[in-house]
């Protein structure tokens, strides 16, 4: 955190400080509270609700990197997708060795397992993110339509390969022993594994705001999130900045496809493609570069998508789009915007 | 004139499939200030923005304290200590006050004699020290761009119209900011369109049309001569009318 201490001198009366934009905010526990009367029991809206913020926490796990990625960087990268699936494969290095971890009823030999699965897959996702980005992104700098292409095209390969190492069948992967079954409180049942994921989800959400607001790096990619020319300006290599976020990026999608894959307890190579809609809505609705965005956008799709689904199942489908129309017509530049692209 | 600090020799700049800059040739005089004027799209700011490297030069050399640095790349021209202010502030909206210079302290935290000096030259900055830096009015976020490039001591101050679209007042107060940074020994290249301010406080004048130096001297000598100021700036605008 250096150069952070910089203070004017002693003043008589205190200096204003920024207001916080709450209305965002509080979305998700009015979203909450409004579902409340609609879903009746207030068991089952218990159960909802834990389900969908977990839900929620492995969409913004999939989805932090990639808008810190498109806002910084101007770069649509349509190939994140894979990088949750290579991150879930990955888990497979520790799994294999270390399946007897997974069948012992040790909660702290299973966390140890689940957490060697996730930095398995960060060190993968990361390692295979600064090629893609070497590679496939960066001569395509400055062009949406190339990117997209490309980075859609670099998908396809990586695919395949994950096809050729790994085999073209969904592979099971159970849960380790103590994070299987849930918690029931009363009539109410929350899943040991959803409640993992929102521990784990948080974890992430709170050290990458401690990163962009309490340290020097933080300020620079916030700075480079509105104005990358004027940070080079200023004197900071802005491409080093790119390739260390889009590592990053690829590592959080990691990270996300080692919750997701055990959430859905199966690997397939376009698990990580089925969930880009999901990753892209919640970007859009949280407003592009922005990490808090992305978190309250996560939320609240998840949310609405699982109370939507107990309340009107038909509605379901189109449920994420709804919410992602309604934010856009009240902030049409997302919740929290803060690239000016 | 005193040893320049900065010199353009032969400069040529392209954007795209435009030739922008033709052959321009310029010094800046060390712990002077040099006022760059012109007509709208004479290339002024092209002018700076290929010092900075923000747009790179075809051919010509860029000198700075003698070494050429014309094929450097942006960080590296900055990290020579070329402090740039470009025509549109480049502040960081959603950054607060105190981040902006936070961030433009690269070499650490500012002291708090310097913060003193440029909360004096610029007091409004102290009291929206912690809000986002996008709320400032047009003129505080000026002085917040101009404040950000002298966080810590530079060798030269790049600045491109500072007093653009700013009310009278905050004119004036952005004259005497200049004229404390010139007491304080600053080496400035400054575009400026507003002769009033121009011949306040520079030392030198170049002229610049279509992308080409058309007159250089003592600022002193341009104000006494009527007749050079109508040639030389009433020439341009009805060239172009």
């Amino acid at each position: 955190m250096t150069g952070m201490a910089v203070e004017p001198s002693a003043s008589s009366e205190p200096l204003p400080r920024a207001k916080t934009d709450w209305l965002p905010l509080l979305l998700v526990p009015a979203l909450a509270l409004l579902a409340l009367p609609l879903v009746g029991s207030g068991s089952t809206w218990v159960t909802l609700t834990v389900a969908g913020l977990a839900m929620g926490m492995m969409i913004f796990l999939m989805a932090s990197g990639l808008t810190l990625v498109f806002g910084l960087m101007d770069i649509i990268n349509f190939g994140h997708g894979v990088f949750i699936s290579l991150g879930a494969y990955a888990s497979l290095l520790v799994l294999g060795p270390l399946a007897a971890w997974a069948q012992a009823e040790s909660v702290w030999l299973n966390l140890a397992l689940l957490l060697l699965c996730i930095l398995a897959a960060m060190g993968v996702t990361g390692i295979v993110g600064t090629v893609f980005e070497r590679v496939i992104v960066r001569p395509v700098y400055g062009s949406h339509l190339k990117q997209i292409l490309v980075t859609m095209g670099g998908l396809i390969v990586a695919e395949q390969a994950i096809h050729a190492i790994w085999g073209a069948s969904p592979i099971p992967i159970p849960l380790p022993a103590t994070l299987r079954g849930a918690f029931i409180i009363g009539d109410v049942v929350m899943e040991r594994y959803r409640l993992v994921a929102v521990g784990i989800g948080l974890l992430v959400f709170v050290g990458m705001q401690l990163l962009l607001n309490r340290t020097r790096i933080g300020l620079l990619i916030r700075a480079g999130v509105e104005n990358p020319e004027m940070v080079e300006a200023l004197g900071y290599r802005i491409r080093r900045l790119f390739v260390s976020v889009f590592v990053a990026g690829s590592a959080l999608a990691g990270l996300g496809g080692v919750m997701w894959a055990f959430y859905r307890q199966t690997l397939t190579a376009g698990m990580g493609m089925e969930v880009m809609v999901l990753v892209f809505i919640v970007i859009i609705i949280g407003g592009l570069g922005s990490v808090g965005g992305c978190f309250v956008g996560s939320m609240l799709v998840a949310l609405v998508a699982n109370y939507v689904g107990f309340i009107e199942p038909k509605l379901a489908l189109i449920s994420n789009i709804l919410v992602m129309a309604l934010v856009l017509i009240w902030r049409p530049q997302g919740l929290f915007p803060v690239a000016r692209r | 004139m005193a040893e320049p600090l900065l010199q353009l020799s032969g400069v040529h700049t392209h954007i795209g499939p435009y030739h922008i800059l033709h052959g321009v040739d310029l010094a800046a005089p060390a712990g002077q200030l040099t006022m760059l004027l012109g007509r709208n799209g004479a290339g002024k700011t092209t002018t700076l923005r290929t010092i900075m490297g923000l747009w790179r030069a075809s051919s010509g050399t860029i000198r700075f304290d003698g070494r050429d640095i014309a094929k450097d790349g942006t960080p590296d021209i900055a990290r020579t200590g070329i402090g740039y202010v470009p025509e549109a502030m480049g502040i960081f909206a959603a950054l607060t006050v105190r981040e902006n210079i936070v961030l433009a302290a690269r070499n650490g935290p500012v002291d708090s004699a310097r913060l003193d000096w440029m909360f004096g030259l610029f007091p409004s900055l102290k009291r929206f020290w912690n809000l986002p830096a996008g709320d400032l009015s047009g003129g505080q976020k000026q002085m917040l761009a101009i404040a950000r490039a002298i966080a810590e001591p530079r060798r030269l101050l790049l600045i491109d119209e500072p007093t653009k679209g700013l009310a009278p007042v905050m004119v004036r107060s952005m004259i005497e900011a200049f004229r404390a940074l010139k007491a304080a020994g600053e080496t400035i290249l400054l575009v400026e369109q507003n002769f009033y301010a121009a011949s306040a406080l520079g030392d030198n004048v170049i002229v610049m049309d279509d992308g080409r130096v058309v007159h250089s001297g003592l600022m002193s000598e341009l104000v006494a001569d009527k007749n050079l100021q109508r040639r030389l700036l009433g020439l341009s605008l009805d060239a172009h009318q």
